[in-house]
């Protein structure tokens, strides 16, 4: 087990080490002078130019750049500045909260209502709530991101007036519409997966096993055959909270949240590279980390898994 | 109050002893399926008393399972259903009875064992949970006390190291270990009815007669009516007082155990027994039953083996054969029983050259 996630921790170097690469890589090859684009129309003196080049080793060649940087990642956890002399984590660290709670609002969302409906549409198979999830689930699913952040915004935001448009000044009501957004795909394949692995396990020798021993039909479901079921629905879960980070770019630029993603997307459009590879480089971190701590939870859950 | 009526009701001229414990009237169960209604079970019959062991013998297909299920009340509701008949433990019928009461029987004084032990246990739970479990349930006993006596009945049914393993897990066990773990969940409550269906089959052969020999002593020191349900002839021999044979759904033969196999009355009986591949046979083939057993969603008319079988006349093709006495204690479900049982019937069709089915003997060309 020890062994087991040593190995898993040391996998992390090569896996951060290659993301960070590849996304250094892209914005170098952004066409563009990105000092100049920073004066924008105001001259700027050769001098000056200079003096800003050298200090973001802009002409180093690319793999001096790149290691000059995650020397800096990994000695000092410095991801830099942005060309504004701002430290890039300074910005993590203001942006980080916004990020962090749309993403927890829409875990606890989509878990509730992907579970709680996968749950009802097995126990109510083929019937109207079943059929209801179901096409409420494909709908959700085969809808894009940006559709369903447009029709909230229009139905609870403008014309029922429930929660705030856009923004994140009104506390917690601010998140309820972009986690509603972010969550309404996974909700649908949670629905889904939830449905189809309990009725499997309604199906199993052992949950027939259990009401044999004459167990209340509400321990073999709950007890017996819900307990096998989530197994799948844990992994799910963990997965899409660690790809949720990504996910936020789209819904914090629909919603102006100031968050991660946004600062992402402005960064790109900007050619902060070092901005752009620090937020990236924090996702995949957490990406990685979530993975582990979600098969570490696989075995718990379900003692047949060995690690080695 | 109907429950004390229904308990008192045995006790004026009778001793309490001549209750059968369970006791099958003209089961029915069918299946709702795409191809049409499946007659899995038609007009079952048989009773178990304390103490006796009922062998319920059959190919697959032929209801075995089924009738387990109906028993214990199991059999998934659609697509089954049960369409008539009684089903009466201590004389109350179980298919008329509240669930809740249902319930409480189930497990506590009807219990059983199923074939696949990995898939029948749950494979996340510690197998000392899942005995606990039934003394939490139906005792009321805290974890603790509960468990303790998981591990007791671990002990109970051979299990070293009871103690140290109650905490792993089904996978964790060898096959034979693992349907002692079954059987120590199924006797936890000390039942009256303990119905084990195939519980030796997944099991390699050695491992079989111990698991046997468990159930058989297990047996003797609760005074527990067993029903063995299985198509392993040699498996019934053994432990068996009485047998049931089941084909298609109906019992076609029933009798104790060394009438059945002394003289059988029943040419399906027959067969079966012909097809044991014996010690002192120098070589051949085995001896096999020509054809399959019939689709129970299209039963042949009148008497279901009348495809297969070698006396078959047109009275067979359209009268459907009633279980009757043909000796003390012997019935049997053909018409010519008295003729099969003395070995005198009238052979009237032969297998065919293929093996498929059979062709009338007046249609043989004569040698």
């Amino acid at each position: 087990m020890t062994r087991y996630i040593i190995r898993r921790l040391l996998q992390f170097v090569p896996v951060i080490l290659i993301s960070t690469l590849i996304v250094y890589a892209l914005v170098f090859a952004m066409p563009g002078d990105p000092i100049r684009a920073l004066a924008g129309d105001r001259p700027m003196s050769d001098a000056v130019r200079e003096t800003l080049r050298e200090q973001y080793n802009l002409d180093d060649p690319f793999f001096i750049q790149y290691f000059k940087y995650i020397w800096g990642v990994f000695t000092a956890l410095d991801f830099g500045s942005t060309f504004n002399g701002r430290p890039v984590n300074d910005l993590i660290t203001q942006r980080l909260p916004v990020t962090a709670t749309l993403a927890l609002v829409t875990f606890v969302i989509q878990s509730i209502m992907g579970i709680v409906a996968g749950i009802l549409a097995a126990l109510y198979r083929d019937r109207f709530f079943d059929r209801f999830v179901q096409v409420a689930t494909v709908t959700m699913v085969a809808l894009p991101t940006l559709v369903i952040g447009f029709v909230l915004q229009l139905v609870f935001g403008l014309n029922l007036g429930l929660f705030p448009i856009a923004g994140a000044n009104d506390g917690l009501m601010s998140y309820i519409l972009p986690a509603l957004t972010m969550a309404s795909v996974s909700t649908g394949i949670l629905a889904r997966l939830v449905r189809g692995e309990l009725l499997d396990s309604l199906k199993s020798d052992y949950v027939r096993t259990a009401t044999a021993k004459g167990m209340k039909r509400t321990r073999v479901i709950g007890r017996h055959g819900l307990r096998n079921s989530l197994i799948p629905a844990v992994t799910f879960i963990g997965a899409d909270l660690a790809s949720m980070l990504g996910g936020s770019i789209i819904v914090e630029t629909i919603f102006n949240l100031p968050g991660l993603g946004q600062q992402v997307f402005a960064s790109i459009q900007g050619q902060e590279g070092t901005v752009v590879v620090g937020i990236v480089t924090l996702f995949v971190i957490f990406f990685v980390v979530i993975n582990l701590i979600v098969d570490l939870l696989y075995g718990l859950l379900d003692p047949r898994i060995r690690y080695e | 109050m109907t429950e004390s009526q229904t308990s008192t009701r045995t006790a004026p001229g009778t001793r309490p002893g001549d209750t059968p414990l369970l006791e099958v009237k003209d089961l029915h169960v069918e299946f709702r399926t795409k191809a049409g209604v499946s007659q899995a079970i038609n007009g079952l019959n048989f009773t178990l008393h304390a103490g006796e062991t009922l062998a319920i013998l059959g190919e697959s297909g032929s209801g075995k399972s089924v009738t387990a299920q109906t028993i214990m009340g199991i059999l998934d509701v659609p697509p089954g259903r049960i369409a008539g008949g009684e089903i009466r433990y201590r004389g109350d019928d179980l298919l008329t009875m509240k669930e809740e009461a249902r319930r409480k029987l189930r497990g506590g004084k009807i219990a059983m064992i199923f074939q696949d032990a990995l898939s029948s246990l749950n494979p996340v739970m510690p197998v000392g949970w899942q005995i606990a479990e039934m003394f939490r349930i139906h005792r009321g006993m805290k974890r603790k006390e509960a468990r303790v006596k998981a591990v007791e009945m671990m002990e109970r049914v051979g299990i070293p190291g009871a103690e140290e393993r109650a905490g792993d897990y089904p996978h964790q066990f060898s096959g034979g270990m693992r349907q002692r773990i079954m059987i120590a969940m199924a006797i936890a409550l000390d039942p009256d009815v303990l119905i084990a269906d195939e519980p030796t089959t997944a099991l390699d052969v050695t491992v079989q007669a111990q698991v046997m020999r468990l159930l058989k002593d297990l047996q003797n020191e609760f005074n527990m009516g067993l029903i063995l349900i299985t198509h392993d002839l040699g498996v019934v021999a053994d432990v068996a007082d009485k047998i049931a044979v089941m084909y298609s759904g109906r019992v076609m033969e029933a009798a104790d155990v060394y009438e059945i196999y002394g003289k059988p009355g029943h040419p399906y009986t027959q067969g079966l027994l012909a097809s044991i591949p014996r010690i002192d046979d120098e070589g051949g083939r085995l001896r096999a039953i020509p054809g399959l057993p019939p689709s129970l969603t299209d039963m042949p008319s009148g008497c279901p083996f009348n495809p297969r079988c070698e006396f078959a006349t047109d009275r067979c093709r359209t009268e459907r054969p009633e279980l009757r006495l043909v000796a003390e204690g012997h019935l049997s479900a053909c018409h010519y029983a008295e003729d099969v049982y003395a070995g005198t019937a009238t052979v009237t069709q032969r297998p065919s050259p293929t093996g498929a089915g059979m062709i009338p003997i007046s249609e043989e060309a004569p040698e």
